[in-house]
């Protein structure tokens, strides 16, 4: 099908705001009278808050001083659950975590503020491992510190490992991982009774800060006002905690009276936010002497942080994709998130399954070493096909041709020859290289029948000039949403992408399009976008304004007369769960996904072998993604994605110590520069999925869960080390390869 | 951002006698202030409790490279840009400059000084290994006067210098007869480019028919200050280049460093890599 | 609480315009060009001049702002992304940006713009490799830096050709 503007580059919507300084991000607005906010933060792990002491030297009684006692409604960041509290009253449950909240107009008085508050807690046993949470050595959440799990059932697992013609056993893990946008977290509010609530704010989704303030001022829906400012990357990182930062804001405003604004510095950024959740993977698989799976056996447990937060959600996407792209008639499932006294861990792109994909393809190597079969043979006989289920059941409907995509991804990597060469020539040398890749999928949107309980809207209107605003919740975050929303809607009504307005979203104007995660954007709300635009034109053309073929210049036109004669040109479009998808959240299965998109990553690497500093030399990511919007923003989703999972491989260590990440700053906490990073090479095809914009699938995500998994392979390839974990910093590999070559 | 800024004083004497001036007359009290890539880290980070800092960022007596026969006179002054931008230190003391090149990233390069980076004291600074390996000499400066020492003298512990506070340091001297055919310098950081250093590891030896001579070995990150290994030095001697010296040498080394774990890396990686670079200096002396 | 220094009147050449700006003497550049200054393209990332999010051109040479206190910003001559466009007139290198998707989120952008600006001046004909080098001080997050490279090379290459022509 051809397209005028969907699958063209063209420029960035906001790039010119955004090459001139000119964008404006939160840190950069100013109101008349506002003032700042900070936070002061349990010093301990665990305890029971025995006190607020406010020190001498300070005049507190210029500050608005905020705690518990004085939140409107109910004390707690309304998500899944309730159970995260916006301020601590009675109890810590993790270090850094929020207590009292301070305002004054003097940014230096403040901070002097904030380091003059002891909160005084008697500390209680703390739980800091998921051993120690598993084993109940604490009982710290709940009954049994078990926020949430899920079994996959698949076949008859317990008799097929015991007819196995072998069996191989891994267990693998994964750290935590900071999401470090550039931009620290930030919000300003305003509020008080008369008028509500408003917030401006670094953030992903407006309308779960406004469920969450709905809740914690006990006010009603339309006297809260989320409005997103120019956001300075998010990742996940600014999905669920905005919500937190906003709700204390609005809380200073609403004792103090002025607007309050309050900006994270990068340490407490670092210590305080989430971060992916560390996991631990154990893989039993049984395969035929001939290489064919026969049955998956999958323990996967996820470190969830003190309170639920969104751990529930991430354990699903985790364990949906733990055992990936592959036919295999016996699957089971076991996963489970646990408490333990951290700060809550929360989303970050990928969202569970870079977590269990890595374990996967790093198994699945060692189950082709145990048969005997080269790692890509050992995919090759084992992928899934068209017609053929997954491990929960779905049946892959689309075309999937995973050996195609191998095929592309070892030519443009030259993966056979190099493979051959760097064996020959490793031996004896100082620099080792490497070739290894990952094969895997990733699935868009909501889980199941999330998309229907979302139930996302969309809404367009047209203007005198012929201009077309879209209204959506969705937020553009550096990953393109404003100008790939400009193009589905100018394809649509057949005009220009530069006709199209995209309004800033702001919970008064937009409408619930659902948040901007899952790798929906596109997919989803895009659907949305085009089938609100396709409405508009659908009217011009039913009325009579604008005949079957017409240019820029008629549409205008057409415009201007349907609202001179008729009134607004209006339309909305909402979120219709296809009658044939069905998920059965008892049973775990059923069709998870609507949409996966499907990849073969390569990896080249050298490893320095007397420092044990791996980097990484070429990279090559192939994958079909349903359809390419814009082929620049595309590629640079992916690019970005893979320089993420470059730092999850190797650089990005949290290091904890009792519950609180002590290398909470940009020189300790590693992220790659670009000289860590090579060219990143990137491949798309198509395969139009009938149920996204023009044929597009989601692809935020993708990258990170293929990444890390390619990386660790090539370094095993490169060692003989049996990489298990990541982040494979210089200090573990070093040990790996003492065992190796002693 | 955890300090208060407002509450630090800065001044600008107008010339050094003044500045020095003020540093004599109440030592302790007023601490300088140079290209502040170190110092404005401390603070923002709520970790420099000093109030009173003068600063010496204007003074030309602190800047320049100057040239006699027989050494180089480098100003404190000077930051790493300078210094890699020095033909003559490019072609003379290319140990320097590749120090100078691996601290930081350009912006870093652009404000941190040769002088800043020795008077911080840090165990993993880039240029001292390499300025040990020079035999740099430290000339100081006050309003008394000035006085030389050897920068092999300067550090006595962690944190702790041969300088008093009413102390400048004025110019770093290198001799440009010491030159050795044989010259090694290698960081290993947390990434490729502005990196703290986990170890790093500077090394020149005269080396003539498969024969060390005159070796200088120094390590950072290694022990609490910046260390010249001597007792390695001393068991290569003035020996042939074999795989069994190797190994001594290697043993000696792991027993005069005493790395430690801390948030960057470990004390058993450390020292294992500190052998390792041993073994890599040797490859290039055996070249 | 300690006492306060007093503040200072820092003279400067602020984007080719004549400026003294009030502040206190150990006050960060970067919150007096914001703050004082109105200049909101100067961006904080890190406060510890590990990600050259601030990036400013203090004397022609390229500095972190977070790491300059305001007393040594006196007589110095300052250009910030705010002064790397003539008028309406984008420079190569925004352009550049726009072209080959070289911002996403935007946050890294002017620091990283006015730090390829430097370097381009400084070395017309600068090597991919002199280029990843010579930007390893501004790190981005949403990037993966390739375009960022490939934006990069090709203003180095518009450049060229527009002093031959």
């Amino acid at each position: 099908m051809a397209t005028r503007v969907i699958g063209k580059s063209v420029p960035r919507k906001e790039g010119r705001e955004k090459v001139t300084g000119r964008a404006k991000y939160v840190d950069d607005l100013k109101f008349p009278g506002m003032i700042f906010g900070v936070t002061v933060r349990s010093p301990v792990a665990r305890g029971r808050i025995l006190g607020i002491h406010f020190e001498p030297g300070i005049p507190w009684e210029e500050f608005t001083v905020v705690t518990a006692k004085d939140i409107p409604g109910k004390n707690c960041i309304a998500l899944l659950i309730d159970d995260q509290p916006c301020l601590a009253a009675e109890f810590v449950n993790h270090p850094e975590e929020p207590v009292v909240l301070l305002a004054h107009p003097d940014k230096y008085l403040l901070e002097e503020a904030r380091r003059s508050v002891r909160i005084e807690v008697e500390p209680l046993p703390a739980i800091f491992s998921m051993d120690d949470s598993l084993a109940r050595k604490h009982v710290i959440w709940g009954t049994d510190n078990i926020f949430k799990s899920y079994q996959v059932n698949k076949g008859h697992v317990e008799h097929a490992l015991r007819e196995a013609d072998l069996i191989v056993e891994g267990i693998y893990e994964t750290g935590a991982q900071e999401q470090l946008y550039i931009e620290p977290q930030g919000m300003i509010a305003q509020a008080n009774a008369e008028e509500g609530v408003t917030v401006w704010g670094s953030l992903q989704c407006p309308y779960y800060i406004h469920k969450a303030l709905v809740v914690l001022f006990g006010l009603p829906k339309d006297r809260i006002r989320v409005v997103q400012a120019e956001t300075g990357g998010g990742f996940g990182g600014k999905e669920e905690y905005p919500s937190m930062i906003a709700g204390h804001a609005a809380l200073l405003a609403w004792k103090s009276g002025k607007p309050v604004k309050i900006i994270y510095d990068r340490a407490e950024d670092m210590v305080a936010t989430t971060k992916r959740h560390p996991s631990r993977t154990t893989h039993r698989t049984a395969v035929t002497r001939g290489g064919k799976l026969v049955a998956i056996d999958i323990d996967f447990t996820l470190d969830g942080g003190a309170y639920e937060t969104l751990s529930p959600v991430v354990l699903s996407r985790g364990t949906i994709h733990a055992a990936g792209p592959y036919r295999c008639p016996n699957v089971r499932i076991r996963s489970r998130v646990v408490a333990t006294n951290a700060p809550p861990h929360g989303a970050f792109r990928g969202f569970g399954a870079p977590q269990s994909v890595f374990a996967l393809e790093r198994h699945l190597n060692r189950v082709a070493e145990a048969v005997g079969l080269a790692p890509d043979e050992f995919r090759r006989r084992n992928f899934i096909q068209q017609g053929e289920t997954i491990a929960v059941g779905q049946v892959i409907h689309e075309k999937v041709d995973m050996d195609r995509l191998m095929d592309r991804a070892f030519e443009l990597s030259g993966y056979h020859a190099k493979r051959k060469r760097f064996e020959a020539e490793n031996p004896g040398k100082m620099i080792r290289k490497g070739i290894g890749f990952a094969s895997f999928f990733h699935g868009a949107g909501f889980t199941g029948s999330g998309e229907e309980h979302l139930a996302s809207e969309v809404a367009a209107e047209a203007t005198r000039d012929g201009r077309v605003r879209v209204m959506a919740a969705s937020t553009e975050m550096g990953q393109g949403t404003n100008t790939i929303f400009s193009q589905i809607a100018g394809e649509a009504l057949g005009i220009d992408q530069e006709q199209i307005e995209i309004v800033q979203p702001d919970t008064a104007n937009v409408p619930n399009s659902g948040p901007t995660v899952a790798s929906r954007t596109s997919m989803i709300v895009g659907k949305l976008v085009e089938t609100a635009a396709l409405e508009i034109r659908a009217k011009l053309v039913s009325g009579g304004y604008l005949s079957a073929d017409y240019n820029a210049a008629e549409f205008a036109e057409a415009c201007r007369r349907y609202l001179d004669r008729v009134g607004p040109l209006t339309s909305f479009a909402k979120y219709e769960h296809p009658r044939d998808l069905f998920w059965d959240d008892e049973r775990y299965e059923g069709h998870a996904y609507g949409a996966y998109a499907w990849a073969v990553y390569v990896a080249e690497v050298s490893v320095d072998m007397r420092t044990a500093e791996a980097r990484v030399d070429d990279f090559v990511a192939v994958q079909e993604v349903g359809k390419v919007i814009n082929p620049v923003l595309a590629a640079g989703q992916i690019e970005g994605g893979v320089a993420q999972g470059i730092g999850m491989a190797l650089y990005e260590n949290v290091v904890w110590q009792e519950g609180r990440m002590v290398n909470g700053q940009m020189t300790n906490y590693i992220m790659p520069t670009s000289m860590d990073v090579p060219p990143i090479r990137v491949f798309f095809e198509e395969n139009p999925y009938e149920r996204g914009p023009a044929g597009a699938k989601g692809i935020g995500e993708l990258p990170l869960d293929g990444t890390a998994p390619a990386i660790a392979n090539a370094i095993a390839h490169a060692t003989g080390a049996n990489i298990t974990r990541v982040p494979v910093t210089p200090e573990v590999l070093s040990d790996l390869l003492e065992s190796v070559h002693a | 951002m955890r300090a208060s800024l407002p509450s630090y004083e800065l001044v600008a004497p107008r010339n050094l006698d003044t500045a020095l001036e003020m540093l004599a007359r109440e030592p302790g009290v007023w601490r300088p202030f140079a290209g502040g890539t170190d110092l404005m880290v401390l603070l923002e980070a709520g970790k420099l409790p000093h109030r009173k800092f003068v600063s010496i960022w204007k003074f030309g007596e602190l800047r320049g490279i100057a040239v006699t026969p027989e050494s180089l006179s480098i100003g404190a002054l000077s930051t790493y840009t300078e210094i890699q931008r020095s033909e003559i230190l490019q072609r003379e003391f290319p140990l320097l400059c590749r120090a100078a090149s691996e601290t930081g990233s350009v912006a870093t390069q652009n404000r941190g000084t040769l002088g800043g980076n020795i008077a911080n004291a840090s165990p993993a600074a880039d240029s001292p290994p390499a300025l040990l390996v020079c035999e740099a000499e430290i000339e100081l400066i006050s309003a008394k006067g000035t006085r030389r020492l050897p920068y092999h003298d300067f550090h006595k512990g962690y944190k702790k210098m041969q300088m008093r506070d009413d102390e400048l340091i004025w110019r770093v001297h290198l001799d440009r007869g010491s030159k050795r055919n044989k010259e090694y310098y290698r960081k290993v950081g947390t990434r490729k480019a502005q990196a703290i250093s986990k170890i790093c590891f500077a090394a020149a030896a005269s080396v003539e028919n498969g024969q060390i001579n005159d070796v200088r070995i120094a390590l950072g990150s290694v022990a609490p200050t910046v260390l010249r290994a001597t007792e390695t030095e001393k068991s290569l001697g003035s020996e042939k280049l074999t795989s069994a010296l190797l190994k001594t040498a290697q043993e000696t080394l792991g027993r005069e460093i005493s790395p430690i774990d801390d948030m960057r890396s470990s004390a058993v990686y450390r020292r294992r890599v500190a052998q390792n670079l041993l073994s890599e200096f040797f490859d290039l002396m055996n070249t | 609480m300690p006492d306060r220094a007093k503040k200072i009147g820092v003279r400067c050449t602020l984007n080719g315009t004549a400026a003294t700006l009030e502040a206190y003497p150990m006050a960060r550049l970067l919150d007096v060009l914001r703050d004082v200054a109105g200049l909101t393209g100067v961006k904080e990332g890190c406060g510890e001049g590990e990600c050259g999010a601030c990036s400013v051109e203090l004397d022609g040479e390229i500095v972190n702002s977070c790491l300059v206190p305001a007393l040594q910003a006196e007589g110095a001559t300052i250009r910030t992304i705010e002064g790397v466009a003539t008028g309406d007139q984008l420079h190569a290198v925004q352009q550049a940006f726009i072209t080959y998707g070289g911002a996403q989120c935007g946050i890294c952008t002017p620091g990283m713009v006015l730090a390829a600006v430097n370097l381009l001046e400084r070395k017309p004909h600068a090597t991919e490799t002199e280029i990843r080098a010579g930007l390893s001080g501004n790190l981005c997050r949403c990037t993966g830096y390739t375009k960022i490279f490939a934006a990069v090379m090709a203003a180095c290459r518009d450049m060229d050709r527009t002093v031959e022509g």
